[in-house]
C-alpha cells in the first residue's frame, strides 16, 4: 500500500508534465504556424525561403495539377483564342486575345462576360476584371510541362514582372478566386482555393524548384 | 427605381435591377428592333451599344446599363442613314432580317474602332454574330462597302 501511495503521486506528476509538454507543444506549433503564414504574406518574402528541394516538387505537383484543370488553363491558351469547357475546347466565336488581352472591337470578353456569373447552365461566368493575359506577356499554361510552367512562373519576363511577393499575393487576385466560382455545370479546380494557396506557397517558399523534364 | 440613358433619352423604371436589359428594351420601352435569339450570349442578335461597346443585351443586367449611354439600332443614327445603314439597303443584305440588328450594331464598333477593316479585321469583328440564313458574305461586303463610303466621305 504504501508502495502504491508512494507511486499515485508519481504517475500523476507524469500525467500533468506529459500534458502540460503536449498542450505547450501545440500552442508552440499553433503560434509558429501563424507566425509562419503572416511572414509568407510579409512584404520580403525572400528572407523566408528555406530551400527544400523535396516539398518544393511536392507542392508544385499540387499547383500543377490546379494551374493545368480547365478553370485556369482556358484562360491561358497557348494560341490567341481562350478556351472553353471542362475539355478545354475552343472558345465558341472564337474571340481573339487583343493586344490588352480585353479581346478586339465588337469582341471584347466583357460584352458577354457580366461582373458576375450569369445564371443557368451554359450562360457566361463573370469577373468584372474578365481578360486573358495580354499579347506581349502571354503567360501559356496549355502544353506546359510541370518543368516549363514551374520555370515559366517564377521568371519575372515571363510571369507579369512578377517578384515572389507578387506571386503570393497572386494567390488571391480576383480572376484567380473565380476559378472556384465559375457558374453553373462547371468543375472546379481539382484541390479548394484553401489548399491550392498552401501549396502555391510552399513551392515558392521553399525554393520554387521545378520538376525535372522525364 | 432605376433610370436608364436609352438613345439620348432618360427613362425610369420600376423594374428588377438583375432585369436583362434585352426584356427592358423589348418589353418596358418598346424598342423591338433589338431582338431575343439565344438569351445565353451565344448568338449576337441582340447586341447594343453600352457606352460604345457591343454588349449582349440577353445577359446585361439593367444595374450594369446604369448611369451609361445604351444605344441600340432604332439610335444608332438619326434617319437610318448610318454607312452601315445605307450599305445594307445598297447591297439587300437581310434575307430573314432577325439577326441584322445585331449584325450592324457589331459592325458599327468596328468601323468606329478600325476605320480600314481587313477581311480578317472584320471576321474576328463579326464572329460572333451567327446568321441562320447565311448572308455572312454580303454582310462581310457591306462592312467593305461602307468603310469605303465613309472614308471618301471625308
Amino acid at each position: 500500500m504504501k508502495q502504491f501511495y508512494n507511486k499515485r503521486p508519481s504517475s500523476a506528476l507524469r500525467t500533468f508534465f506529459v500534458l502540460g509538454s503536449l498542450f505547450l507543444f501545440v500552442g508552440i506549433m499553433a503560434f509558429g504556424s501563424n507566425l509562419s503564414i503572416d511572414k509568407q504574406s510579409a512584404i520580403n518574402v525572400k528572407t523566408n525561403v528555406v530551400k527544400d528541394s523535396v516539398a518544393s516538387v511536392n507542392a508544385f505537383k499540387k499547383v500543377y495539377a490546379v494551374l493545368m484543370s480547365p478553370r485556369c488553363m482556358n484562360c491561358h491558351p497557348a494560341g490567341d483564342v481562350p478556351l472553353q469547357g471542362d475539355d478545354s475546347h475552343p472558345h465558341a466565336m472564337l474571340p481573339k486575345r487583343g493586344l490588352d488581352g480585353k479581346g478586339v472591337s465588337a469582341m471584347k470578353c466583357s460584352n458577354c462576360h457580366q461582373p458576375t456569373n450569369t445564371p443557368g447552365p451554359n450562360t457566361p461566368p463573370g469577373n468584372p476584371n474578365w481578360h486573358l493575359p495580354p499579347a506581349d506577356m502571354k503567360m501559356v499554361f496549355e502544353g506546359r510541362s510541370p518543368y516549363q510552367l514551374a520555370k515559366q512562373l517564377v521568371d519575372p519576363k515571363q510571369n507579369g514582372h512578377k517578384d515572389m511577393k507578387k506571386l503570393i499575393e497572386h494567390a488571391d487576385d480576383d480572376l484567380v478566386l473565380a476559378g472556384w466560382n465559375m457558374g453553373e455545370g462547371r468543375a472546379h479546380p481539382p484541390l479548394s482555393h484553401a489548399e491550392f494557396k498552401k501549396a502555391w506557397i510552399t513551392w515558392l517558399t521553399t525554393g520554387a524548384y521545378a520538376p525535372q523534364e522525364k | 427605381m432605376i433610370t436608364l440613358n436609352i438613345n439620348k433619352k432618360n427613362y425610369k423604371l420600376d423594374a428588377d435591377p438583375n432585369t436583362p436589359l434585352l426584356w427592358v428594351l423589348r418589353d418596358n420601352i418598346g424598342l423591338v428592333g433589338t431582338k431575343y435569339g439565344c438569351g445565353v450570349a451565344q448568338c449576337g442578335a441582340c447586341v447594343v451599344h453600352l457606352d460604345g461597346e457591343a454588349v449582349r443585351s440577353c445577359v446585361t443586367k439593367i444595374s450594369r446599363a446604369q448611369g451609361k449611354k445604351v444605344v441600340t439600332i432604332e439610335g444608332l443614327s438619326a434617319s437610318n442613314n448610318h454607312p452601315l445603314q445605307k450599305a445594307w439597303l445598297e447591297l439587300d443584305v437581310s434575307q430573314c432580317g432577325y439577326c441584322q440588328a445585331g449584325q450592324i450594331m457589331s459592325a458599327a464598333v468596328l468601323l468606329r474602332e478600325n476605320k480600314s477593316p481587313t477581311s480578317q479585321d472584320i471576321d474576328d469583328a463579326m464572329a460572333g454574330n451567327i446568321c441562320r440564313c447565311g448572308t455572312y458574305l454580303r454582310i462581310k461586303e457591306a462592312i467593305q462597302l461602307a468603310a469605303k463610303e465613309s472614308s471618301s466621305d471625308k
